[in-house]
């Protein structure tokens, strides 16, 4: 993968690590304080985490229907926790390019969707076969114009020839069946980025392989 | 392609053309791709490789639609 583009700090910060908001500062102050200093804003850190988990939960809320409203309200709690633990532990990665709130609530946002989907998910066999080839606009009734059945032939023809069978997994799993990254990466005992790589990798190879017979599906669109 | 429909699923399939950065990278500047989207700044110049990353990727793409409806104060709705 490639290394973070060096122009991901706003043009014009001579230093990124300046924190560009009076509250923001006020917040890594506190947060690096000591007695009941700090323990008010880690607190406050907390409950700020509560809110975003809560908001994602509820977004995501379809996921699990048949979840009690007090498990929904545990598992925002467990975020909002686990989120303030991961918060705490990379404060001196705040680079101030956005504000500390913004910064902090995606912690929330991420380990509240992880937590959901992993719930949804338990128990269930990830589908890595690509079942589904409707999610494509394609289907087996041949109802489809010849260009696209040729394309959709190639395409299951290049995921089955070109690529190994991890790339495969991951591939149909997530680009194909719609599972989450991070339940995939769960399933297979690694990461997201990781997995994501897999998968970068798996959509090169397919991609040549369209290529080698002619076929450049995304560059008519 | 013929149908929007059908394009959006071969972009998820196939993915960014090019060079691209991981979940990992995605989620180190997330906030700040999604505070100058809702500043009207130029996100995508700024994080040259944010916008491919997020086609190829549905789970760091929800991320961002997540975020984003949230500091706009949208309600929670699926």
């Amino acid at each position: 993968m490639a290394d973070l583009p060096a122009s991901a700090s706003p043009a014009g910060d001579a230093d990124p690590r300046v924190v560009r908001d009076q509250e923001s500062s006020e917040w890594l102050r506190d947060l690096r304080a000591d007695g009941h200093r700090r323990e008010d804003a880690v607190a406050r850190l907390h409950a700020l985490l509560l809110r975003g988990a809560r908001y994602t939960i509820a977004r995501q809320r379809t996921l699990l229907p048949q979840f009690w409203e007090s498990d929904l309200e545990q598992l925002a709690l467990e975020s909002a926790d686990d989120a303030t633990v991961a918060v705490l532990a990379r404060l001196d990665d705040f680079r101030g390019e956005s504000r500390f709130t913004t910064w902090a609530y995606k912690f929330a946002f991420l380990d509240a969707t992880s937590k959901l989907r992993q719930r949804a998910w338990r128990g269930r066999e990830i589908p890595t076969e690509p079942e589904s080839w409707t999610l494509l606009g394609g289907s087996a009734d041949g109802d489809q114009p010849a260009e696209l059945a040729e394309l959709l032939t190639a395409i299951g023809d290049g995921i089955a020839e070109a690529l190994t069978e991890r790339q495969r997994e991951v591939l149909v799993a997530v680009a194909i069946n719609g599972v989450a990254i991070e339940v995939v990466a769960d399933r297979l005992g690694t990461t997201r980025g990781a997995l994501y790589k897999t998968m970068h990798d798996a959509r090169i190879k397919l991609r040549a392989y369209l290529a080698e017979r002619g076929l450049r599906p995304l560059e008519d669109a | 392609m013929e149908r929007p429909d059908v394009h959006e699923a071969l972009r998820r399939l196939l993915g960014p053309d090019g060079p691209d950065f991981d979940c990992d990278d995605c989620f180190r500047v997330i906030d700040l791709y999604v505070e100058l989207e809702l500043e009207g700044g130029d996100a995508d110049r700024a994080v040259p490789r944010m916008r491919a990353h997020l086609q190829g990727c549905p789970s760091c793409s929800e991320q961002r639609r997540a975020l984003r409806a949230f500091l706009r104060g949208e309600p929670a709705t699926p």
